[in-house]
């Protein structure tokens, strides 16, 4: 299994490289540079050369990439120009929004999507799975923006059982169990919006497994040691059928951040996808730049999770 | 005491296709004693799977009818419950596909000690570990510590057949169906299961039933054979008199297409199994296939005929068959 | 002149292993063997799982690439894949184990029997349906099967239509991989008499793969037992099954079930002496990596992979 992981990451890295070479390519092909907006719009033409060739953007694309990758690495994107502060702060405060939401839906995904899977699974064909794979369709059809807009106008706005935007309510100190509390009801909503939908792939994912794994040949010795349809589906069913549906955890995380982008655009909530999205509408490219980087990283990780979690469930692969 | 363990009365599995139901298994009586070995011959298609599967009761959406009386039990009218105390104890199957017979994400021996768990919880961990080790080493697995903690998958055919036989055979059942059990291994392999077969229906008392198509297998292993066309009975007899004697034009035609000493020409059975929906409801279901035998040989309502102490056959129409390359003089009772 | 002959064939698959996925040894699939087949023999492989009989024949034919040897037909060195001219694979057609997956389901048999047709000569819509037409009276199918799809055969009307596609280009060679031992007895003779009868009538040659010796020795002239990758004896069929030297050989046979009820003690008791012979013998006839030695010859046609002392 070490050796599965070793040789896993080792594909890894130059996965992240290419990554960071292909955002850096797209960021010089962006008008304007590093200097956009820094310097006041009066200062002449060889002034600005001067700093040009003093912040090394006269240089080498290679050279270029290295001084760009190495302040990346410790943490610098250089500055925002819209918000007029370092892209790192700016990331900061919203990564962990994103990351609380992320997390968030990502039970609620589970939460539905596992017993869900397993009743339309084990009772197939029955008006009871048709009516989740019903439910699946529609969730394959709508758009999430859509579907997040009306869950806001029923729940936020017609019920006001939820805050509308934001993602705490103002005047309440960090730390206190009000904040947390406050924190949690910003979130319920756009999380809810978002494992209702991007839950249905696991749904069916979940049943499928079941339909199949029930019709193996390994279940039918299970049945013919004696064992209880309870647990046959406990032991040897589920079991085998959930363990897919675990290695495709990394992959959720690519899902979840498209879906981030468009909720926390929806519900006004201040985390890195709608950060994404005002600094693309401003043209703010230093930290579009920062955060496209930063969400291919977290794709390519959300992989290497997957067959990591995959080798050590399986053990098929485990021994390879 | 009788020595009778399971009496097959008037047996009837049906399953749906389409509108109707269409009998797999049809009408089949059938019995097997203790310490005997019962061969169960065909090819595919003429239901001997399907009568494993209605004694074991594992057919998920069938219609079953008629007795299955194992000992004072009656298999089908036994609630799932029942069932579930009898198989693996003392009711038990051997699986034809070893490859695909174990679940690929369990220990060997977790695989085995379950159907100790379901059937003597009363054991502890350590007991149960131990009875694993020895029936482990029972089926000849080398190794048998270092196998519990492997997966299916680390195992060669034919010693995940061997974890299959330890699985059936964990609690000493009475009543052993092995269906196809070596059909999926080579020769030197099958050797070795079906000497192992034999010497646990010694050693446990039990009474075996052995499907197959393999002639030869039977003629090793079995003690009686009853052999199937279409879903029903064509032919039961004693080993011995099967080989020597066999009077059902299809048990005949059978023997004849194996390969054997001096040989030049094989038989080949005209015609082909007819599929579950079409097969022949009334008269001699084999009678398509030897159309060079007169309409008037069979009988109108097929019934089994003791023709000598167990020795059973279906139809009249064996006393007027003959094989077409012999010409009607070889019409008569014995086999080429 | 030998139609086919192969000399010191070898098929070496390499293993990967490692962080860096390196080769790391070979697998000798087949390692070393010879032998030669005359126009019109049958010339049976027999071996277990894993015994190299299939990608023998698959390289043979070009389906596995050959690490070492030679392959000679008709005259011809047809080694290298690139030496294999059109000529040469119309001669060697293979049939296959599963007649239920090795014919395309959503072909008609017209297109699955005038394909090798289409690829080598040039004919004519009416003159190709001619041609399948007499194919398919030849395999005993009737003319109507033209139009119909795999699905609405059995399984020996199936492996029928895979002959009839494998003669369709009157090749000399027919590697028959296992072509029954998916089938039930009575078909298998079916396809077995058939194999017989077009042999007599095409004057065709037959490589015959089987893991089945009852059916290779019904089919078969001369027999070669296989055992990892090497011939361990090689002869006639009255030297293999009547003087079988190689205590493989002789476990092989013994293994065979008997047909006949009355010898099974007999044949049970003769079964545990030759495992016990295997047993006690096995280091003597094998090396110190469990492979055969050497091939010797005891007579014109018998050689036996005995033992170094001689």
């Amino acid at each position: 299994m070490w050796k599965f992981i070793v040789r896993r990451l080792l594909v890894t890295f130059p996965q992240i490289v290419l990554l960071s070479i292909l955002v850096f390519v797209m960021a010089q092909f962006m008008p304007g540079d590093a200097l956009t907006g820094q310097v006041d719009p009066n200062v002449s033409p060889e002034i600005k050369q001067q700093i040009r060739e003093r912040l090394g953007l006269n240089n080498p694309w290679y050279v270029q990439y290295t001084d760009w990758i190495g302040g990346a690495v410790t943490g610098d994107f250089g500055q925002s120009f819209r918000f007029k502060m370092p892209v790192t702060d700016l990331i900061e405060q919203r990564i962990y929004n994103t990351f609380w939401l992320s997390l968030v839906t990502l039970i609620f995904m589970y939460i539905i999507a596992v017993p869900l899977g397993i009743i339309s699974g084990r009772y197939n064909d029955t008006w009871l799975d048709q009516t989740i794979t019903g439910y699946t369709y529609l969730g394959f059809a709508t758009p999430l923006f859509i579907f997040a807009l009306v869950m806001l106008w029923i729940f936020g706005y017609q019920f006001g059982w939820f805050p509308t935007s934001g993602s705490v309510a103002p005047g309440l100190s960090p730390g206190s169990w009000d904040y947390v509390w406050s924190k949690f009801q910003h979130l319920l909503l756009p999380a809810l919006s978002m494992a209702l939908i991007g839950t249905v792939s696991t749904v069916q994912y979940l049943r499928s497994e079941i339909v199949d794994t029930k019709q193996r040949d390994f279940i039918i010795t299970a049945r013919a040691k004696g064992a209880s349809e309870s647990r046959v589906y406990n032991r040897h069913i589920l079991r085998n059928s959930v363990l897919p549906i675990a290695a495709f955890f990394g992959w959720e995380i690519t899902g979840l951040i498209s879906g981030t982008i468009f909720i926390e655009r929806i519900f006004g909530y201040p985390g890195m996808g709608a950060l994404f999205l005002e600094s693309v509408l401003m043209r703010d490219y230093s930290v579009v730049t920062a955060l496209v980087l930063l969400f291919g990283v977290a794709a390519i990780l959300g992989a290497l999770l997957s067959d990591i979690i995959l080798s050590i469930v399986d053990p098929r692969i485990r021994i390879k | 005491m009788s020595n009778r363990l399971l009496e097959i009365e008037n047996l009837t599995t049906s399953f749906r296709i389409g509108d109707g139901y269409y009998a797999a298994v049809d009408n089949v009586s059938l019995t097997v004693n203790r310490n005997e070995v019962l061969g169960i011959v065909g090819e595919s298609g003429s239901g001997k799977s399907a009568l494993a599967f209605s004694i074991m009761r594992l057919h998920n959406r069938a219609k079953i009818e008629g007795k299955i009386n194992l000992e004072d039990t009656d298999l089908v009218k036994a609630s799932t419950n029942e069932l579930n105390k009898l198989r693996g104890d003392s009711l038990s199957m051997i699986f034809q596909d070893p490859l695909t017979a174990l679940n690929p994400l369990m220990e060997i021996g977790a695989q085995i000690g379950e159907t100790l768990v379901l059937h003597r919880p009363q054991m502890s961990k350590k007991q149960r570990y131990d009875r694993v080790i020895e029936l482990l080493n029972l089926v000849g697995i080398p190794r048998p510590e270092h196998v519990y903690q492997q997966y299916p998958h680390e195992l060669s055919g034919g010693m995940r057949q061997r974890v299959v036989i330890a699985i059936a055979i964990a609690n000493k059942p009475q009543l052993l169906i092995a269906d196809e059990p070596t059909t999926a291994l080579d020769v030197t392999i099958q050797a070795q299961i079906l000497d192992l077969i034999h010497k646990l229906k010694e050693e446990m008392d039990a009474g075996i039933i052995l499907i197959t198509h393999d002639l030869g297998v039977v003629a090793e292993m079995a003690d009686r054979v009853a052999v199937m066309y279409a879903g029903e009975i064509v032919e039961v007899a004693e080993v011995h008199t099967l080989f020597e004697n066999p009077l059902h034009p299809y048990t005949r035609s059978l023997l004849n297409s194996v390969p054997t000493e001096g040989q030049d020409k094989l038989h080949v059975i005209q015609g082909i199994v007819p599929s579950l929906k079409n097969l022949p409801r009334t008269g001699c279901r084999f009678a398509a296939r030897i159309p060079w035998i007169d309409e008037s040989a069979h009988e109108e309502n097929p019934v089994l005929h003791e023709v000598s102490p167990g020795h059973y056959v279906r139809c009249t129409c064996h006393s007027k068959f003959y094989f077409p390359e012999e010409g009607k003089e070889g019409e008569a009772n014995g086999a080429s | 002149m030998a139609l086919l002959e192969v000399r010191d064939l070898k098929v070496h698959f390499p293993i990967k292993g490692g962080i860096l996925n390196r080769t790391v040894g070979h697998i000798k699939a087949v390692d070393g063997v010879n032998f030669s087949i005359e126009q019109g023999k049958t010339y049976g492989l027999v071996g277990e799982s894993g015994s190299g009989k299939s990608t023998t024949g698959k390289a043979i034919i070009g389906l596995e690439q050959i690490t070492e040897g030679q392959v000679i037909f008709n005259g011809e060195d047809i080694t290298s894949i690139k030496n294999k001219t059109k000529d040469i694979r119309k001669d060697i057609q293979m049939i296959f184990q599963d007649p239920y997956s090795s014919l395309n389901p959503r072909k008609r048999v017209l297109d699955i029997i005038a394909e090798p047709l289409r690829n080598y000569e040039k004919l004519t819509k009416n003159e190709e349906k001619q041609r399948v037409y007499e194919l398919l009276e030849l395999v005993g199918l009737t003319p109507e099967s033209i139009w119909k799809f795999p699905h609405q055969f059995s399984g020996g009307q199936r492996q029928r239509i895979g002959v009839a596609r494998a003669i369709a280009l009157k090749p000399k060679l027919i590697i028959a991989d296992e072509p029954v031992s998916a089938l039930d007895v009575s078909v298998q003779a079916q396809v077995l008499n058939f194999m017989q009868d077009i042999q007599k009538e095409l004057g065709l040659t037959y490589l015959f793969i089987s893991h089945d010796l009852g059916v290779v020795k019904h089919m078969c002239d001369e027999i070669a037992i296989m055992y990892r990758g090497r011939y361990v004896e090689q002869g006639t069929k009255d030297d293999i099954f009547e003087n079988p030297q190689h205590i493989y050989t002789k476990r092989l046979i013994a293994a065979i079930p008997d047909v006949n009820p009355r010898n099974r003690d007999k044949h049970y008791v003769f079964r545990q002496e030759v495992k016990k012979e295997y047993e006690q013998a096995y280091d003597e006839y094998f090396d110190a990596e469990g492979l055969a030695f050497g091939l010797k010859d005891i007579s014109d046609t018998h050689r036996v992979a005995l033992p170094e002392r001689g």
